[in-house]
């Protein structure tokens, strides 16, 4: 063959791989759900982020939310993020979660300021997916050098050390959930479900790239959810750690809502010991006012959940102080106390009028 | 040296290597691995145990169903959970279609092992054991089968649990057989649990022996229909360790052979149940057998008020219909455990020494049925066991003494059969 025949040959090559290439970073920039095993085993196949340094970056279509009070998780940073396929959308729900259409992801990434000068560093990305067959749990475990995060069914817990702001230092391990235990939170009646986006929980506004919007008015701007109700008719969660947002006793119990009620509600894995600690529960005796325990759990001296006027007789602070074994709530997923969260409880427990009866009743004796 | 020599050296080096390295593998390796293989499993698999001590630091999970966990021995294959750091179970299962067999679970921070709302599931061969023997710091129970169906769980061990060794709660269609509790505070607790067969069970050194009861407050109600034959509750006189938060438990007096609580349809018959004691067989109301304050507390209760009220027929605190034949029943209420203030009472009043089958005597008014023995307390053929109706509701005034007063027979309770148990399915019939 000539020298020309050669060269037009090479040619052909170059521009068909330019082409592939292209296509390939084309393809790239949608999201890739997955809505059946086998699951990837990297985050990245996933194009939910088109970068993730300095901080993650969402593809087209993944927006980012938080939410009024979140769940406390050793006082990591989280990002969360939700995707749903073109053309499809939630249902809006005014309690539980929104109903989410097949193939929705929800991300939520656990992150430490273990970096360079206090940065970020990305633990783990947990995807929920809602596959073929119901939603599925996906624990991903970012490596070292932060390139890309893998599929872990069973990570290993990472040990953390960093001080806050305020300079205090915290030293302990993270224990990451693995997938079995991811559904000790998120299933309800053998059924694994979101836990995070509801309505009253979502309804706030969040500082996206083009501005502040509302979360639900965005979702529904965008076409991620239908039946939206009347604004006064959205409820609101107060946030926990804002007295501007609601009541001590409205802050208190949307903590008790978001860190607890997954568990402790009808049909939640905790729904035997006849507590409640859904916002919507608004009689106190069900949230253990008075309570006595009627499962074994250890407990110390103490004999009721909530002892109004007391939090160091209320069985309630004496577990969320608690990091051992069989004493610590919620048993999953908090290897440290939250300071902060205890005293807001605490001060709630204070500010309740009454007693108790019973024979645990201090006030009668001599 | 020639070439193949070299490569004959590095050879053997490199096997040795090899070798020391398998030999070598982190603890942690074990745990995750056999952790990701639970959760990769599907039904039909076998997950197999090796011979040797695992150690383990969070609970081990199960909830895929049609699961077979099997050891090489629940004297060689154990699974220690000394200084568990993360959940309270050793191994927590969701699961039906479940068996495992032929492992120990050693030193749980809470309870060994826990199955939880399974049908169709085998415990076989297992030991649980906190291995510094009895312990108010224990977990609270050792095998805890719950909200089952067609259960068996038989020629297992359990020992040093702070509240039961074998426990069934909440479960239909149950057998129990063949096991060993001791040095746990109650033997067996078969509680709120229909139609059960309990045999050639053993029970010594526990505070109880085993327990037949019903108690309020738990989603399921109505636990009736109970057999325990052949079973040996002997010299169960080890102190009651459990500690106080863990309720009526605390209350248990030591040396209590078996108790009867709160439940109805209960066949007892060819069991050993001797030397125990404060009292061999104890037949009680609710009322009698959980303390003063408990009971307050839960009176006291707005959500037992709401959600479990008194009024909730649910939950009955009688007991009736038990019958009580061909047991040998000897040696009991020697040494009562005056810590527990009604048996202190009850044991000043009669010299300091208690019978071998108390029964408070306590009867629904409402039953409206004539007779010396409304509940249907029957007691034959049991030996020269000696027994006393000590009339809880009357003060103590009408005490009865004679058992012949009680010699009425009942129709014998059908055998539990199960789909999943083979061979012996017919013992303990008559």
């Amino acid at each position: 063959m000539s020298r020309r025949g050669w060269w037009l040959i090479a040619g052909c090559v170059l521009v068909s791989l330019a082409i592939l290439a292209g296509c390939g970073r084309l393809w790239q920039r949608e999201v890739q759900a997955y809505i059946e095993a086998p699951f990837p085993a990297k985050l990245s196949a996933w194009h939910l982020f088109t970068a993730h340094s300095p901080a993650l970056q969402p593809n087209r279509g993944v927006i980012p939310y938080d939410l009024n009070t979140p769940l406390f998780s050793d006082y990591s940073d989280k990002f969360r993020f939700v995707w749903m396929p073109p053309g499809t959308s939630a249902r809006y729900a005014d309690d539980g979660p929104f109903e989410f259409p097949v193939g929705t992801v929800l991300a939520k990434t656990f992150a430490f300021p273990l970096g360079v000068q206090g940065a970020d560093k990305l633990i783990e990305t947990r995807l929920l997916v809602h596959a073929k067959t119901g939603w599925v749990a996906l624990p991903y475990i970012w490596d070292n050098r932060q390139n890309d995060a893998t599929l872990q069914l069973v990570p290993d817990p990472v040990p953390v050390k960093w001080t806050d702001r305020a300079g205090k230092p915290h030293d302990f391990t993270y224990v990451i959930p693995n997938a079995n235990e991811c559904r000790e939170c998120h299933d309800n009646q053998k059924v694994l479900l979101p836990i995070g986006p509801k309505a009253r929980n979502l309804n706030k506004d969040y500082a996206y790239a083009d501005g502040a919007e509302n979360q639900l008015v965005r979702w529904n701007r965008l076409g991620y959810l239908q039946g939206l109700p009347a604004v006064s008719t959205r409820p609101i969660a107060a946030k926990w750690n804002d007295p501007g947002s609601g009541s001590l006793a409205q802050r208190a119990r949307a903590y008790l809502d978001n860190n607890c009620a997954h568990c402790h509600q009808p049909g939640g894995q905790a729904g035997y010991t006849g507590v409640d600690f859904r916002l919507t529960q608004t009689d106190l005796a069900h949230q253990g006012l008075c309570k006595s325990p009627n499962s074994a759990g250890e407990v110390g001296a103490l004999r009721h959940d909530l002892v109004p006027g007391h939090p160091d007789e209320s069985i309630l602070i004496y577990r969320l102080e608690s990091t051992a074994p069989k004493v610590s709530m919620p048993p999953l997923g908090r290897d440290v106390v939250h300071e902060e969260g205890v005293d807001l409880l605490s001060q709630w427990i204070t500010s309740l009028p009454g007693r108790c009866g019973g024979a645990s009743d201090r006030t009668r004796l001599p | 040296m020639k070439r193949a020599s070299w490569w004959a050296v590095c050879g053997v080096l490199a096997g040795v290597f090899l070798l020391s390295s398998c030999a070598r593998q982190a603890p942690e390796d074990f745990q995750k691995s056999l952790q990701e293989q639970l959760i990769n499993a599907k039904a039909g698999d076998i997950v197999n145990l090796p011979e040797g001590k695992f150690h383990f630091d969070r609970t081990l999970s199960l909830t895929a169903n049609g699961v077979t966990i099997r050891g090489k021995g629940m004297e060689k294959t154990i699974l220690s959970f000394a200084g568990q750091k993360t959940g309270a179970q050793g191994v927590l299962v969701k699961a039906s279609d479940f068996t495992i067999e032929d492992v120990a679970i050693e030193d749980t921070a809470g309870d060994g092992l826990t199955i939880q709302g399974g049908t169709n599931i085998i415990v076989r061969r297992v030991r649980t054991e906190w291995t510094r023997g009895p312990n108010s710091a224990n977990g609270p129970y050792g095998i805890y089968p719950v909200e089952c169906k067609n259960l068996l769980v038989e020629d297992s061990v359990a020992r040093g649990a702070a509240d039961a060794g074998v426990y069934v709660g909440q479960s239909e269609n149950v057998i129990i057989r063949r096991n060993r509790s001791e040095f746990n505070v109650d033997g067996y607790e078969l509680e709120n649990s229909e139609n059960l067969d309990a045999y050639e069970n053993v029970a010594t050194h526990n505070t109880g022996g085993m327990g037949i009861f019903n108690l309020p407050n738990l989603p399921k109600q109505g636990g009736r229909h109970v057999r325990a034959f052949n079973n040996q509750l002997i010299d169960n006189n080890t102190s009651n360790f459990a500690p106080k938060s863990l309720g009526p438990i605390y209350y248990l007096p030591t040396g209590t052979g078996m108790y009867v609580m709160a439940i109805r349809d209960v066949e007892i018959f060819n069991n050993n149940i001797q030397n125990n004691n404060t009292v061999n067989l104890y037949i009680i109301n609710y009322k009698t057998g959980v303390d003063e304050d408990s009971l307050r507390d839960t009176a006291a209760s707005p959500i037992t008020q709401q959600v479990f009220a008194p009024e909730d027929k649910r939950f009955d605190p009688f007991v009736r219909d038990v019958s009580i034949h061909d047991n040998d029943i000897s040696g009991g209420g020697q040494s009562p455990d005056n810590r527990v203030t009604g048996v202190k009472v009850l044991a000043a009043a009669l010299g300091g020494k208690l019978p071998d089958i108390l029964y408070d005597g306590i009867v629904d008014p409402t039953w409206g049925r004539g007779g010396a023995n409304q509940g249907q307390v029957c007691l034959s053929a049991n030996g020269a066991a000696t027994f006393l109706n000590f009339d809880a509701a009357g003060q103590m005034k009408h005490p009865v003494q004679d058992v012949k007063q009680y010699g009425c027979s009942l129709a014998p309770l059908t055998a539990v059969s199960l789909p999943q148990s083979t061979g012996n399915t017919a013992a303990g019939q008559k």
